[in-house]
């Protein structure tokens, strides 16, 4: 069977690795190699810049817009998602005594709940700059409606208002994810602990602070990394919906925008690229602290 | 950690007497906080949704001026408009063949590639296995510029075997990283007794392996279905054929033209049927999906 088993593995192998290996791993190594250039589309003009590019970076001020409006998203975005998100999850397991089974519906709940994590973001991005519409929208109707018209607002044309519009539409997108993330998390303490805690006299909040919360760390740690790669991102949210795009003044631009701009628009290659790896190392940067604080103070629990 | 998004326990203990004391109040009123939260919720996730999908019946004039009312004759027009005159009908078919031709390929090759390094001993299977792995944590923006030329080069801008092939490149690391720990899981007699009937390697694969692994393959391919499917990025760089467009790069791009030429209802009718259907497909096998893509966050 030896021979088999060469053939097979070479059959299983090859053709995903050549795959990977064009399509993949050779675009992201001469990303590298062409943030180091001033290449501009032409065939063997590429010259040699040093870090000419990413010194150009700091001086180039939309793109110090874009860092400053990835840096907001990346602090508020996850925050407001991870808050509401428990919070929703343990509000659903608040039935019978000591906060540890299903509330009636928690099922139902979760289906409307997860329904914007299987749009794509320009379908939520499109539907959302209807709901911002100063005229026309669900919002500024709705504040109409309330008789709170004196609120409404040209929501993604105002300097002050557009990068809260696109983080209040990226938590909208993503609460319902993590609420059934959570959820499930929660399913998985063992339902003594919570009942132990009722013995003890618990209430609601000291149950969630002492034994809901240290249990379910590991899933909030995931959802941080995952909010925090989405929040650098945030590309499609801001292309689709935000004049310009990015914003008025650069209030919603962000880097991917950008190294889309810079390496599309204006062919500028191994400019762009250098803003690929600056994007690259903010995403490490974040990989790597989001999970090496979690494991400095892992809780034992079994 | 293993999760799996089941159910919450029916009743693990008992019906608690406690729960009946005279001095507490009734259970329903306890939790009535609790609903109010819970609903305040599907209000605000639900209602833009709804919101779209009954203006894709209004006219114009009614979406302009009357923006909470029902229309009042419902008007099928605008999705007929929609379909075939703003080409979503056509956008649509392009996402079915790129994303159907991505999927197969992903799901073909990530199963082979995570059997192969799951069940083989050889030299150089954990470089082969991180290799792919550490793809994962790179963002696609980084590869952008570099990837359209290779694309290009390849003379496979703007094709849908272009798309294919790149959505199958990006999505096989995930695929290979989820179902690698799968296959891992499985028992090895089965296997073995089927190598000894003379079974040769492919066979045991894919008459064998695969169809035991049915439950990861199904989370995984839920999953990758639901993110090529959604993909833009990709779309946006290597297609600029409007002929070839996908559904949500066709949908960005007539969502900038439409409004100029303010066709507000045939745009309301196009971004439901962009959503509609997926939703549909999720209220019909909830629990599966639901379980698929979150499966894909906890390791």
């Amino acid at each position: 069977m030896r021979h088999g088993r060469w053939r097979f593995l070479a059959g299983a192998l090859i053709p995903a690795l050549v795959l990977h290996v064009v399509f993949v791993l050779s675009p992201y190594a001469q990303a590298f190699y062409l943030s180091l250039t001033d290449w501009t589309g032409v065939a063997g003009e590429a010259h040699f810049v040093g870090a000419d590019n990413y010194r150009r970076l700091a001086g180039d001020s939309l793109f110090v817009d874009a860092v400053r409006n990835n840096a907001l998203l990346l602090v508020v975005v996850p925050l407001v998602t991870i808050a509401i998100g428990l919070f929703l999850a343990s509000m659903l397991h608040l039935g019978g005594r000591g906060g540890r089974r299903a509330v009636a519906g928690s099922g139902a709940y979760q289906i409307i709940y997860f329904f914007p994590q299987l749009l794509s973001l320009v379908v939520v991005a499109v539907l959302w700059s209807f709901v911002y519409n100063p005229n026309t929208g669900l919002l500024n109707g709705a504040l109409r409606a309330l008789g709170l018209g004196g609120m409404a607002a040209s929501w993604l044309a105002s300097p002050s208002l557009a990068l809260p519009a696109v983080m209040a539409v990226l938590v909208w997108s993503s609460v319902g994810f993590y609420v059934v993330l959570f959820s499930a998390a929660i399913d998985g303490i063992p339902v003594e602990l919570f009942e132990a805690a009722v013995l003890d006299g618990a209430g609601g909040w000291a149950t969630f602070r002492n034994v809901t919360l240290p249990l379910v760390r590991d899933t909030v740690q995931v959802a941080f990394v995952y909010l925090g790669i989405a929040a650098l991102d945030a590309f499609a949210v801001v292309q689709v919906m935000t004049v310009g795009p990015g914003g008025p003044d650069g209030a919603t631009e962000v880097i991917g925008l950008s190294l889309y701009r810079n390496a599309f628009q204006y062919g500028k290659f191994g400019y762009a690229s250098a803003m690929g790896v600056a994007l690259f190392f903010a995403t490490l940067t974040l990989a790597v602290f989001a999970l090496r604080g979690g494991r400095r103070s892992t809780v034992e629990a079994s | 950690m293993t999760l799996s998004v089941s159910p919450p326990r029916s009743s693990p203990s008992p019906p608690a007497p406690a729960d009946d004391r005279p001095a507490r109040a009734p259970r329903s009123v306890r939790t009535l906080p609790v609903h109010v939260a819970m609903l305040a919720w599907s209000v605000v996730t639900a209602l833009p949704l709804l919101w779209a999908v009954v203006s894709s019946f209004k006219t114009d004039d009614e979406i302009l001026n009357h923006p909470w009312s029902l229309p009042s004759t419902p008007q099928p027009g605008n999705w007929a408009r929609a379909w075939t005159e703003a080409s979503i009908g056509r956008y649509f078919f392009n996402s079915l063949v790129v994303v159907g031709g991505a999927l197969a390929l992903t799901m073909l090759l990530g199963s082979l590639v995570a059997y192969a390094l799951a069940r083989y001993e050889f030299r150089g299977n954990r470089i082969i296995y991180y290799t792919f792995v550490a793809a994962m944590f790179f963002p696609v923006f980084l590869a952008l510029v570099p990837l359209f030329f290779v694309v290009q080069q390849l003379g496979l801008l703007g094709t849908y075997q272009g798309l294919i092939l790149v959505y199958a490149a990006y999505a096989v690391p995930f695929t290979v990283f989820f179902l690698h720990a799968f296959f891992r899981s499985l028992p090895a007699e089965v296997a073995e007794a089927a190598f000894l009937d003379g079974c040769s390697h492919g066979a045991v694969f894919f008459r064998v392996m695969l169809p035991m692994a049915r439950p990861g393959l199904v989370a995984v391919g839920i999953f990758n279905f639901l993110g090529l499917w959604n993909q833009y990025l990709l779309p946006l760089v290597l297609n600029p054929d409007p002929d070839r467009y996908v559904l949500a790069q066709g949908l960005a791009a007539l969502s900038v033209s439409q409004g100029y030429r303010s066709d507000w209802s045939g745009l309301f009718a196009g971004l439901t049927i962009a959503m509609l259907p997926v939703l549909i497909a999720y209220v019909a096998f909830q629990r599966h999906i639901r379980a698929g893509m979150t499966a894909g966050a906890v390791k």
